[in-house]
């Protein structure tokens, strides 16, 4: 694992942190510290700011106030080191329905630093590879959501975070999300996801609750 | 000098001073005007060439000025709001717009009612000026199209300043292509070049104008401004507190 | 995760993987691309039936009315710039990405001219010769669409930007870009109809270029700006 020269550890932390959507207080001071090999949680209701402070956090939105580091140092001064070390699983999939799974896998791998895992035993473990030649707009939401899975398995990154991550998936799915988690955390990855269920799994769990 | 400003930047702070500078620039601007209008109609002699045409003048080059003075501050406003996080900036540049469009209008309107008598139309288009003017205008409405097509106020002040940006640097270069493309049609010009030939009696009233104006602008900036500022702030303790106080803080 | 992390794919990858993922796209969707070429052609169309078909009325007004049709054609086919990557998220993968945003920008810019204003480009010789216009004069015309159409590209990008992800965007893209623009009709258009007249014309051509050059140095970071404020 890559670390910031003189961070002993990869650690994520937020201080302070307030975030408005236009004139309404999303959240108040809040924060949190993550260490490798650690999950956090954002619980709360429908509404109550999970996504935004997820998006605030990799920089698509403004906080008020408050402050970001990423290994010891606010993000704001190290953009492009901090996008480098995550890959963000929004709501939406982010890939292009016109393309098929391998071309829009091949793209992504010109954006990030690129594991050492190959495409087609990845794709193997999502149970997804006989898909390959298909169109994006051909599959399923949950396939859909097992390409996005690809994208952050494929990507060399110690941070992951997921925005409701069991979206569109069946039981089977879920597990497997939280079997890769686990994975993640175990290698010393850290991962930050947002969920309004509850996420049972075996290593240590940190929440915030909006 | 940081504090100053900060304190400036300040909401309350600036809707309670806002008022006093405005005042003070309303009452010189007003008397400017004055006097420039009275010297500018009765005691500059007639022109040799146009008569009493010309006269117009006296608000056709302020509007003029200020049509362009006005999108300088908007743009500028909206670049220090953007580097700086400023947001008095922003409210300053959203009620620069309007101002400066309808000072653009003014300027575009003035020179037609000129151009008349002395081109026998009203709108002669190889005229490089007012079409340097009318593609302002557009800009103009561009920018508050922008501002009003975006419900969050902190995401539309940030793209109306982006856009003010790009078009200063275009404003600039659209001046230049339209003097090029005036000089292959032959344009017609109203005004001649060479300021210092004009009649001491002339310019004297004109220079009057033109700082009146200006004053005047400044002013009614300073009041937009301010309620803008309250507008944006309705939902906070401090305006809360001043509809609430029973002397009416003003 | 014991072993090092590997590097940040170089920064010119990543603007031709985007692209060659657009150009990808657009072979996919061939009626993208062909809309405002047939556009164009209709526009083209319109004016000798509004103004009539005399063979002097058409050398005169050749010239504009080919810039004109082919400013508006960049328009239509500015919408869809970022729309799609608004729309499915990949926007916002591209913004959370190590890489430089205005390069980003310029991939897009450069796979957009490549798919709109390049095939107008290709296109606008057929319609000028039915506009009467001479060979020689075609040369400049095609010559300064290229270096035209690039700016209006670079310029677009930064009104598609702004306006992505807004209800009544296309009107409002119009509205944003028109004034822009026109500095490159104004020479565009004229240079050609010095062209057209014998007179000399590198100095349009050269001011053409200048402003492409202008447009590329300084357009994707506004674009870049404006991409993050519209995707909040």
């Amino acid at each position: 694992m890559a670390t910031g020269s003189g961070a002993l550890t990869t650690q994520l932390s937020g201080r302070d942190l307030t975030l408005f959507r236009g004139d309404r207080c999303l959240f108040q001071d809040v924060g949190f510290a993550l260490q490798a090999g650690e999950l956090l949680l954002f619980e709360g209701s429908n509404g109550s700011g999970k996504t935004s402070l997820m998006k605030a956090m990799v920089g698509l939105l403004e906080f008020e106030s408050g402050v970001i580091e990423w290994n010891g140092k606010p993000v704001g001064e190290q953009r492009q080191v901090f996008h480098g070390s995550l890959v963000w699983m929004a709501h939406r999939v982010g890939l292009k329905a016109d393309l098929t799974l391998v071309e829009n896998l091949h793209f992504e791998s010109a954006l990030r630093p690129q594991s050492a895992d190959d495409l087609d035993s990845v794709l193997e473990r999502l149970d997804i590879s006989r898909l390959k030649p298909l169109p994006l707009r051909s599959l399923s939401a949950g396939q859909q959501r097992r390409v996005a899975l690809a994208r952050m398995l494929l990507a060399d990154v110690p941070l992951w975070l997921m925005d409701e991550p069991f979206t569109n998936l069946d039981r089977e799915g879920r597990a497997l999300v939280m079997r890769l988690v686990k994975e993640h955390l175990a290698k010393g990855g850290l991962c930050a996801m947002a969920a309004h269920q509850d996420v049972e799994i075996d290593a240590t769990v940190k929440k915030v609750v909006l | 000098m940081w504090k100053w400003f900060h304190q400036l930047a300040s909401p309350p702070h600036f809707y309670r001073i806002a008022p006093v500078f405005s005042t003070w620039l309303l009452l010189p601007g007003l008397a400017l005007i004055a006097y420039g209008a009275y010297a500018g109609l009765f005691l500059a002699p007639a022109d040799y060439q146009q008569g009493d045409a010309f006269r117009i003048i006296y608000v056709h080059v302020p509007a003029a000025y200020l049509s362009m003075m006005a999108y300088m501050i908007m743009a500028v406003a909206g670049g220090i709001g953007l580097i700086w996080r400023m947001k008095l900036a922003h409210s300053v540049a959203a009620s620069a717009a309007p101002l400066g469009a309808w000072f653009t209008f003014l300027a575009l309107a003035t020179g037609s009612i000129w151009g008349r008598p002395m081109w026998g139309t009203w709108w002669e288009w190889a005229d490089p000026r007012m079409m340097s003017e009318l593609i302002l205008l557009f800009f103009y409405f561009g920018y508050m199209a922008l501002r009003s097509a975006i419900d969050d106020t902190a995401k539309a002040d940030k793209a109306s300043a982006v856009l003010a940006l790009v078009g200063v640097v275009n404003v600039i270069i659209v001046h230049y292509s339209v003097q090029w493309w005036s000089s292959l049609h032959q344009g017609r010009t109203i005004m001649a070049e060479g300021g210092p030939a004009m009649d001491p009696a002339m310019l004297r009233p004109l220079l009057a104008m033109i700082f009146g104006f200006t004053l005047v602008f400044g002013s009614l900036l300073l009041r937009r401004t301010r309620t803008e500022v309250l507008h944006r702030e309705r939902r906070t303790r401090w305006v809360r507190d001043l509809i609430l106080a029973p002397e009416g803080n003003s | 995760m014991s072993a090092p992390q590997r590097d940040v794919p170089g920064m010119l990858d990543s603007l031709f993987a985007v692209a060659r993922r657009d150009l990808l796209l657009a072979w996919k969707r061939p009626g993208d691309v062909l809309n405002p070429l047939f556009f164009f052609a209709m526009v083209c169309t319109l004016f000798p039936l509004a103004v009539g078909p005399s063979a002097e009325q058409l050398t005169f007004s050749g010239p504009g009315v080919l810039w004109v049709a082919a400013l508006l054609a960049m328009l239509i086919a500015l919408n869809s710039l970022f729309l799609s990557d608004f729309d499915d998220g990949s926007l916002e993968q591209l913004l959370v990405s190590p890489q430089p945003l205005p390069l980003l920008a310029i991939g897009k810019t450069a796979a957009h001219w490549l798919t709109s204003g390049l095939p107008l480009v290709l296109v606008s010789p057929i319609v000028a010769i039915t506009y009467r216009m001479p060979g020689s004069v075609v040369v400049v015309l095609m010559l300064t669409l290229t270096l035209g159409t690039m700016s209006l590209s670079l310029l677009g990008s930064i009104g598609a930007a702004l306006t992505v992800g807004l209800h009544r965007g296309t009107a409002l893209l119009s509205l944003l870009i028109l004034p822009l623009s026109m500095p490159v009709l104004i020479i565009g258009a004229n240079t050609v109809s010095l062209a057209a007249g014998n007179e000399t014309y590198s100095a349009g051509v050269w001011a053409l270029a200048a402003y492409a050059v202008g447009a590329l140095s300084l357009a994707p970071f506004a674009t870049a700006a404006a991409l993050r404020i519209s995707n909040e």
